[in-house]
């Protein structure tokens, strides 16, 4: 193994690695370390960096508007998470299904992953418009006068958690297909001779084979809506009166409207934490409920 | 396997070959010392793509006057430019010269990346301020000292549809006017049932720092040591832009505009009184009525704002001397100034009568001497080091009495701390 051979495909490998990993290390890893580095001064990109300590992470525990961007994230998430799992477990339990069209159906609900965000929230902002959009029209239909949606602070943040999982549902939809293909038929064949219900082989076959996608599908939607941003920043820029600042938002301002690129980094460092923590929290737990069928 | 893997490896050395001399041919045309030669990085953002051609027509007029010196230039739209500008300073690869507004330019020079250029000035026998606007030359110094040159400036007026004052019998707005004179009249031009409004001025933190001048009020004391956000005059003069859409109705709110701008009211003929920039005009010329422009009504005193951009040097520029030649022939050359009054681009900031009245006689509207006389009694941005910071808490809670959740009173006396704070830090 270790022969000349060895060390050949060694290289060859390390070769066809280089491309990306150089990427990685002058695009993602050497900024990350210097972010670290930066969190401890102040930089506003024109001046010399100046050497400031912990300051900037004091300054966050007394700053209000990371507090409510904060609070506004986990709202996101509290909003988001069970409503594209579920809908999306949903639409993949009926398109696993041999119906009519279902291949169909398949891309339809896959179309919004690969369209761009920009493209996603610009059209439902229309679609969110008090008077013309087709939101409120539909609502009237039915007798209700629609909320002025993006413009109001109550209905903003539903209005953007709504657009998310409308977006993301696909991608969930798929891990979840993909899942549901591999618990082997046997299981529901033994159920059926034992005369178990829907609901029976659902609670009992489905759901437990699935614990591992359903990990999987958990740990990554949470990351990811940590953090929101395109989405929030194209419809409603943190607003009305900053009721959908969120974490990431607090960053780009901090960063590119106010020049603080060592508060910035502080943010984004205090937001990693976050994320790292809630995961290995996931981690731990997850013996208690994810099975890998051994 | 082999032959695959050299060919990688050669395609690489060629890929970085490339890279290398693309590299290198760009060193020298930043230094480009040789034969005299100089090229300097001008870096852009009020062009855009309707003034790209205006712009190469200046440059190739400069260029002819001044054979050894070449504008390389850049644009890049307002919403990046900024944060490319700084990356690129942070960077240490500094356009020689760029453009700035107001609002930024006085963050740059205070943070020290620019160029002073009294020295220049003085020097310079050819260029007497005089030339220019004193106003709008003027904006461009700091602590006593020119940092930048200005190239254009605009500002805001009223624009009144004569046809809808005809209509209602209502006369059309005087100089004299004031807000008492602008509600009567909007009371009667409004017409809820044909959707037709009396006045409109945005709800924004703009509008703000100006309608409160109108009413002797200001964001900060003059030399901005203090915020004087919730004094008397203030919440009165926010109390008056909140009553024109809830108490009297003659202003549409946001829901009944339903995303329409407020250009497209007025050129819908739904809206009588629109105060917006001189930029419209050329847009408006496209209208089916008659309209004219005339200024602002105040409260207890007059007001207008002042938007102006702006010609800064690097401080790290090696060719000083030929970036004065461009900033001084984009600012007070005739040749720019009639390219801009030709194109309808921005204002040219240049005191020259001849070409000024070029700008007065052209129609619509009528009265474009206005946009002069408005010049009389401007107001500036309150701008402090966290502009941005500082109109961002504006938004926030002008937002929140926009929606009719705080009194004009609550917000104002909730961002008088957090306004003393931004500039006391």
């Amino acid at each position: 193994m270790v022969g000349d051979k060895g060390v050949k495909k060694f290289l060859v490998i390390c070769l066809f690695l280089l491309p990306n990993f150089a990427g990685f290390i002058f695009f993602i890893g050497i900024p990350i370390f210097a972010s670290f580095g930066l969190s401890f001064t102040e930089w506003d990109l024109i001046s010399d960096p100046s050497w400031i300590g912990l300051e900037n992470y004091k300054a966050l525990l007394h700053d209000e508007e990371f507090k409510s961007a904060l609070v506004h994230t986990l709202y996101f998430i509290v909003g988001y998470l069970p409503l594209v799992m579920t809908g999306a477990l949903a639409i993949a339990l009926i398109l696993n299904k041999k119906i009519k069209g279902r291949v169909f159906f398949r891309a339809a609900y896959f179309v919004p992953v690969i369209t761009s965000w920009v493209a996603v929230s610009l059209i439902w902002k229309w679609l969110f418009n008090p008077t013309y959009g087709l939101i409120n029209y539909g609502l009237s239909l039915i007798g209700v006068a629609g909320p002025a949606w993006l413009q109001d602070p109550t209905w903003a943040m539903p209005a953007i958690i709504l657009t998310s999982v409308w977006k993301d549902l696909g991608f969930v939809m798929v891990i979840y297909l993909a899942g549901l293909q591999g618990i082997s038929p046997t299981f529901y064949e033994a159920a059926d001779m034992d005369g178990a219900s829907p609901t029976q082989k659902f609670r009992h076959i489905t759901l437990p084979l699935l614990s591992s996608t359903t990990f999987f599908v958990l740990i990554i939607s949470l990351i990811n809506s940590f953090q929101v941003f395109d989405q929030v920043m194209i419809m409603t820029g943190g607003g009305p009166a900053g009721s959908t600042s969120v974490l990431v938002e607090r960053i780009y301002k901090h960063a590119f409207e106010y020049y603080e690129m060592g508060y910035a980094s502080a943010v984004s460092w205090v937001l990693f934490f976050i994320i790292f923590i809630v995961t290995v929290v996931q981690m731990k737990f997850q013996k208690r409920w994810v099975d890998y069928g051994n | 396997m082999k032959k695959l893997f050299s060919k990688i490896t050669i395609l690489t050395l060629l890929l970085l070959a490339v890279a290398g001399c693309s590299a290198e041919s760009d060193a020298t045309q930043d230094s480009g010392t040789e034969d005299g030669q100089i090229t300097l990085d001008y870096f852009t953002f009020t062009p855009g793509e309707a003034h790209e051609e205006d712009l190469k027509k200046m440059i190739e007029e400069f260029e002819s006057q001044n054979p050894t010196i070449k504008i390389n230039y850049e644009m890049a739209a307002f919403d990046d430019y900024f944060t490319k500008l700084q990356t690129r300073l942070a960077g240490g690869d500094a356009p020689d010269t760029f453009e700035l507004n107001y609002e930024n330019f006085v963050n740059y020079a205070s943070k020290g990346a620019l160029k002073e250029l009294d020295s220049l000035i003085k020097e310079d026998s050819d260029f007497s301020p005089d030339q220019l606007n004193q106003q709008a030359y003027e904006a461009f110094q700091h602590d006593g000292k020119q940092y930048g040159m200005v190239e254009s400036f605009s500002n805001v007026v009223m624009f009144y549809n004569k046809d809808l004052f005809d209509e209602a019998g209502v006369d059309y707005p005087a100089a004299d006017w004031t807000w008492d004179e602008e509600l009567a009249a909007a009371e009667k031009l409004t017409d809820q049932k044909e959707g037709i409004w009396g006045t409109y001025a945005p709800f924004q933190f703009w509008e703000f720092y100006k309608t409160i001048a109108q009413n002797g009020g200001a964001v900060l004391n003059e030399d901005k040591t203090e915020a004087t956000v919730n004094s008397p005059e203030n919440i009165e003069a926010l109390q008056w832009m909140a009553d024109k859409v809830n108490k009297y109705e003659v202003t549409p709110s946001d829901e009944s505009m339903s995303g329409q701008s407020d250009s497209d009211l007025f050129l819908n003929g739904k809206v009588a009184m629109l105060r917006t920039g001189i930029w419209m005009m050329d847009s408006f010329k496209e209208a089916d009525f008659n309209w004219d422009i005339a200024l602002e009504p105040g409260n207890t005193q007059k007001a207008h704002h002042f938007f102006a951009n702006g010609l800064a040097v690097s401080k790290d520029s090696e060719h000083p001397e030929a970036a004065w030649k461009w900033l001084k022939f984009m600012s007070a050359s005739e040749e720019a100034a009639q390219i801009r009054i030709d194109s309808s681009w921005e204002l040219p900031a240049v005191s020259n009568d001849a070409l000024v009245q070029d700008y007065i006689d052209q129609t619509p509207p009528e009265s474009r001497e206005v946009v002069f006389e408005a010049l009389d009694t401007l107001v500036v941005p309150p701008v402090i080091e966290d502009w941005n910071k500082l109109t961002d808490a504006f938004t926030q809670e002008l937002d929140q009495v926009k929606l009719g959740d705080k009194s004009p009173e609550e917000a104002l006396n909730d961002l008088q701390p957090t306004i003393q704070k931004l500039i006391s830090e």
